[in-house]
């Protein structure tokens, strides 16, 4: 079988055990491929365990930048005996392995069809080192090492890289380099370079690599976040830990040690929102972060906070449900469940962030969205955004933005005779004005209750004070559409009746997919939806095509639900394209799923004829 | 409950406290609880604490969860802000409100219903993690709302009025609230004002997690024989172990008091709390001897009432977590926003 030759444009996948000192070495590799401007988009693709499963790394590099999973791997790093069989299956024929021969194998264990080279790091790192912890984790830095040479990664780039992450821990640098030199002197040796090679180039430019939940969790800094209360769940928690990390940087009066924020580890998910419902009442911008799981337990606290009109930020990183689910493995799968969450007449504000750029955006965004509003705003990021480094452009902010505190109705107002209703709505925009509790001796206050009120929130279980109140939610939710971010909207190269509606992490895997139908003739237009409640050029851009691809990461079509309940959009018309079994959507699913409809839709029209 | 409304007008002569405020300025709404009612009762101990300390109406923000009680905070301090949040979770609530503005009173209203059942967990984190409150538990042992069922207070063998007899064991709260951490614990019974008052008002000057327990028989569904709830089950069973004779915040003013079984418990906030002990050895200051106290004493079908723990050195949340001392909700961007330089110099590490 011919090996495989590319340059720049290959999938690369580490099999490790967990808990064995990987990650960093793999993320080491990734960076350095970066450093000479060659995208890279790495996925972590775990087990729900702390050590001893197979875990696994994978990186694609691509110089034209594609950073959706593409599928297949030209080149597995197998460091793992338990997962060798299925790690050597997803080999793309004509593909490599590498692997640690210090103990030979039987020539059953391996294919014909693949090239391998093998390695003796045990013998190595046991020769090299005494302590078994060193011999473990030195490991990884030495098949670094190797592979930088044969791939022709630069090694200034893997040292750099290694400076700056010992940088105050200079006990640790040199043993890492060390090590590093090791695999990379045997490699120039013993083996030869191989068909994947990686080389210089210029596609990175300013870019940034991060991952989701802590550009989330910056996002809240920014946005002036002062209360976090958090429950610990998969893959949410690096979020309330990184704004905690945050609040500590910066936060923290410089003369008194005091800090500007409050991060609440709860009992529970039911507490961590009940805290946030009592701050966002109080007037600081609070907000949680969690999962599936957590957001069923947050329901009834979420339908309060809707007729109560208290503002609610609250970050949602999706996984597979249920709670005994695919906590680690990625979906779109909460959208229905928070669009409508609660018991009662509810619908919320939802924020669909792209990649980690967004999550910072869109998290300062639902602060501002959630005091103007008064509603709970949920950002709907997911594993794969969250908990992978994902390139994406440099996060921006501009030091003239104010924060939008919405209607407060303040001392002076109230002091000047200023008519407080608190459900009233005054503006015809369905927002009605609030007080913070405190503000003024004689006026002001009022009783916060669900829906058992009237405008000046008297109790009321009068129909018609009802229905004013709930019709009067509604118009504040049609005010939500211009409010929330827009959608965005790509042309195709030429006119054509075929659209596609996607939202989320599936954004660079659609990009690479219009790519590929360009190519094969089909064009697409594209519009990529941002927020719900759905602006009308969502309706525009579906009465504008004659077949609209909904793309989602879930079983049901949520979205497409959504479009068709609240757009009143024509089912035939929305055809569901969904990917759903926890791994990252890719973009040969989506082109060949369009491609087939769009081929099978060419005999169509005789069929329309007849019917007609 | 009645219907009418009482006058707003009141007597010129009625007297105002320091900050020019009428025991009339802490009323709220009428309230719509049955005539008789223990709850009743704790509301108007409320207003008479309030007015006493001279505490601004507006300075105090009123939670509650679901039930009865929970009604009750719409009938007193009518110029506060008031929450009645969701069935037990009004602690979650009011530590949030809390942490948002930590210069308010916050008057956590909750009952046996709201806390011992679905807001047993988060009765008990609140106390644990010293949220600077006063969490006032209005114990009745029964559902009142949804018609007499037993609560998870109702002693083992009481009875309901439709005779049904509670075979599950009570939880107390008390006890309860001293593990968990509370570090002003007490109990009081509604049918005696002049012990609760004094109680609220200590609850009120500590600075930490301060719960009152205030056994207020349910008129309606637990005040008949066999009850341990009734107002005279409880009359024949309370067992007072001391009587707050003064709680003082600032430390100028002075009073006479005749020498005897005194105690007085500085607090390190400058606070003064002084108890007229009715029981000779009993210590507030101490929490295993409290515990042991109060269960000795249930064991016995006693209800031990009065001042039944204080730390002197309590701290709240906010000194956990080293919050500044301005109210979050008043921070602005300077505050709060690192900038466009401090965002750059993260893009550039991430590069």
């Amino acid at each position: 079988m011919k090996p495989i030759t590319a340059v720049n444009d290959f999938v690369v996948k580490f099999a490790n055990v967990n808990g064995s000192g990987s990650a960093s070495a793999n993320e080491l590799f990734a960076k350095s491929i970066l450093r000479m401007g060659v995208p890279v988009s790495p996925r972590n693709i775990f087990p729900s365990n702390i050590q001893g499963l197979p875990t696994w790394y994978e990186v694609r590099v691509s110089e034209r930048g594609w950073l959706a999973r593409r599928g297949g791997v030209d080149l597995m790093v197998a460091m793992n005996p338990q997962t060798w069989d299925a790690d050597l299956r997803e080999i793309e024929p004509g593909g490599y392995l590498f692997y640690d021969n210090t103990r030979p194998l039987p020539p059953s264990k391996f294919r014909d069809d693949i090239h391998v080279i093998g390695m003796p790091l045990t013998e190595i790192c046991n020769a090299t080192y005494s302590d078994p912890r060193q011999r473990q984790l030195f490991k990884n830095i030495v098949y670094l090492g190797a592979l930088s040479v044969l791939l022709g990664v630069d090694q200034e780039a893997i040292a750099q890289l290694i400076a700056e992450q010992y940088k105050g821990k200079e006990k640790l640098l040199q043993p890492n380099l060390n090590a590093l030199r090791l695999g990379r002197e045997y490699a120039q040796e013993k083996l030869a370079p191989i068909g994947l090679q990686v080389q210089p180039a210029d596609n990175v430019g300013d870019r940034i690599f991060v991952d989701g939940n802590s550009a989330a969790a910056l996002g809240c800094i920014y946005g002036g976040a002062t209360v976090c209360a958090w429950y610990p769940i998969t893959p949410s928690s690096s979020v309330a830990e990184a704004f905690q990390k945050y609040v500590g940087k910066f936060r923290t009066d410089a003369d008194t040690g005091r800090v500007r924020g409050a991060v609440v580890q709860a009992e529970d998910e039911l507490a961590s929102i009940g805290m946030v419902v009592g701050a966002g009442w109080n007037g600081a911008r609070a907000f949680t972060a969690t999962s599936g799981p957590g957001i069923s337990l947050m329901s009834e606290f979420i339908g309060l906070a809707y007729f109560a009109e208290i503002p609610v930020t609250i970050i949602d990183v999706q996984r597979g449900g249920p709670s005994t689910g695919m906590p680690t493995r990625t979906q779109q799968s909460d959208v229905l469940a928070c669009a409508y969450a609660s018991h009662g007449d509810t619908k919320h504000v939802l924020l669909f962030p792209e990649d980690p750029h967004e999550c910072f955006e869109h998290a300062a965004g639902a602060l501002d969205l959630a005091d103007r509003l008064q509603t709970p705003v949920f950002v709907m990021t997911d594993l794969d955004i969250g908990m992978n480094q994902r390139l994406c452009t440099p996060f921006e902010w501009d030091d003239s933005r104010t924060y939008d505190r919405g209607k407060v109705m303040t001392r002076e107002a109230l002091d000047a005779g200023c008519d407080f209703g608190r459900y009233k709505d005054v503006d015809g925009d369905g927002i009605p004005y609030r007080t913070y509790p405190g503000t003024h001796p004689d006026r002001g206050g009022y009783f916060t209750r669900g829906t058992t009120k009237n405008a000046y929130a008297v109790y009321s279980e009068a129909g018609p004070d009802y229905i004013d109140n709930v019709q009067r939610l509604l118009r504040k939710f049609e005010t939500a559409k211009a409010l929330v971010p827009q959608p965005v909207m790509a042309a195709a190269k030429h006119r054509t009746p075929t659209g596609a509606i996607f939202y989320g992490s599936t954004s660079p895997a659609m990009a690479e997919a219009v790519a590929a139908l360009e190519k094969e003739g089909i064009a697409v237009d594209t519009m990529r939806v941002r927020a719900f409640p759905f602006p009308d050029s969502v309706t525009d851009f579906i009465d504008a095509h004659e077949q609209v691809f909904v793309i989602e990461q879930n079983r049901d079509a949520q979205l497409r639900t959504l479009l068709l309940t609240e757009l009143n959009a024509d089912p035939a018309k929305l055809m569901p394209l969904l990917h759903y079994d926890g791994t990252p959507i890719t973009a040969r699913f989506i082109t060949r799923a369009i491609a087939e409809q769009v081929h099978l839709r060419a005999v169509a029209p005789f069929e329309k004829d007849k019917v007609a | 409950m009645t219907y009418i409304a009482k006058p707003r007008l009141h007597h010129p002569t009625l007297p105002e406290n320091r900050v020019g405020f009428t025991r009339r300025d802490y009323e709220g709404k009428i309230s719509t609880l049955c005539a008789g009612c223990g709850h009743d009762s704790i509301s108007a101990a409320i207003i008479e604490a309030c007015w006493e300390m001279d505490i601004e109406p507006h300075r105090v923000a009123k939670l509650s969860g679901i039930g009865c009680s929970s009604k009750t905070p719409d009938y007193f301090l009518g110029n506060s802000h008031g929450f009645n949040t969701v069935h037990g979770r009004m602690p979650s609530v009011l530590t949030g409100a809390n942490l948002a503005n930590r210069t308010l009173l916050y008057l956590g209203v909750s009952g046996d219903g709201d806390s011992a059942s679905i807001g047993l967990g988060q009765f008990a984190h609140v106390m644990r993690r010293g949220v600077n409150m006063v969490y006032i538990l209005e114990n009745n042992g029964v559902y009142g709302l949804t018609k007499g069922q037993f609560s998870a207070t109702a002693d083992q063998g009481s009875k309901s009025k439709r005779g049904a007899v509670n075979t599950d064991a009570p939880i107390d709260t008390v006890s309860l609230a001293l593990i968990m951490g509370a570090t002003f614990v007490a109990r009081g019974f509604s049918g005696d004002k002049r012990q609760l008052v004094p109680l609220l008002r200590a609850a009120i000057a500590h600075k930490g997690a301060a719960f009152v327990d205030v056994i207020s028989p349910c008129v309606a569904f637990n005040n008949h024989p066999g009850s341990t709830r009734s107002y005279d089950y409880v009359r024949e069973h309370n067992e007072a172990v001391n009587r707050i004779d003064f709680i003082e915040t600032r430390p100028e003013v002075t009073a006479d008091y005749e020498e005897g079984h005194v105690v007085e418990i500085p607090h390190h906030d400058g606070t003064l709390l002084r108890l007229r002990k009715l029981h000779g050895e009993y210590d507030p200051t101490d929490r295993i001897g409290a515990m042991n106290y109060v269960q000795h004493h249930q064991a016995r079908g006693e209800i031990v009432t009065g001042l039944l723990y204080a730390d002197p050195h309590a701290e709240d949340l906010h000194e956990h977590l080293y919050t500044v001392d301005a109210p979050f909700n008043g921070l602005t961007e300077e505050d709060l926003c690192p900038g466009a330089a401090a965002l750059e110099a993260i893009n550039a590490s991430l590069r």
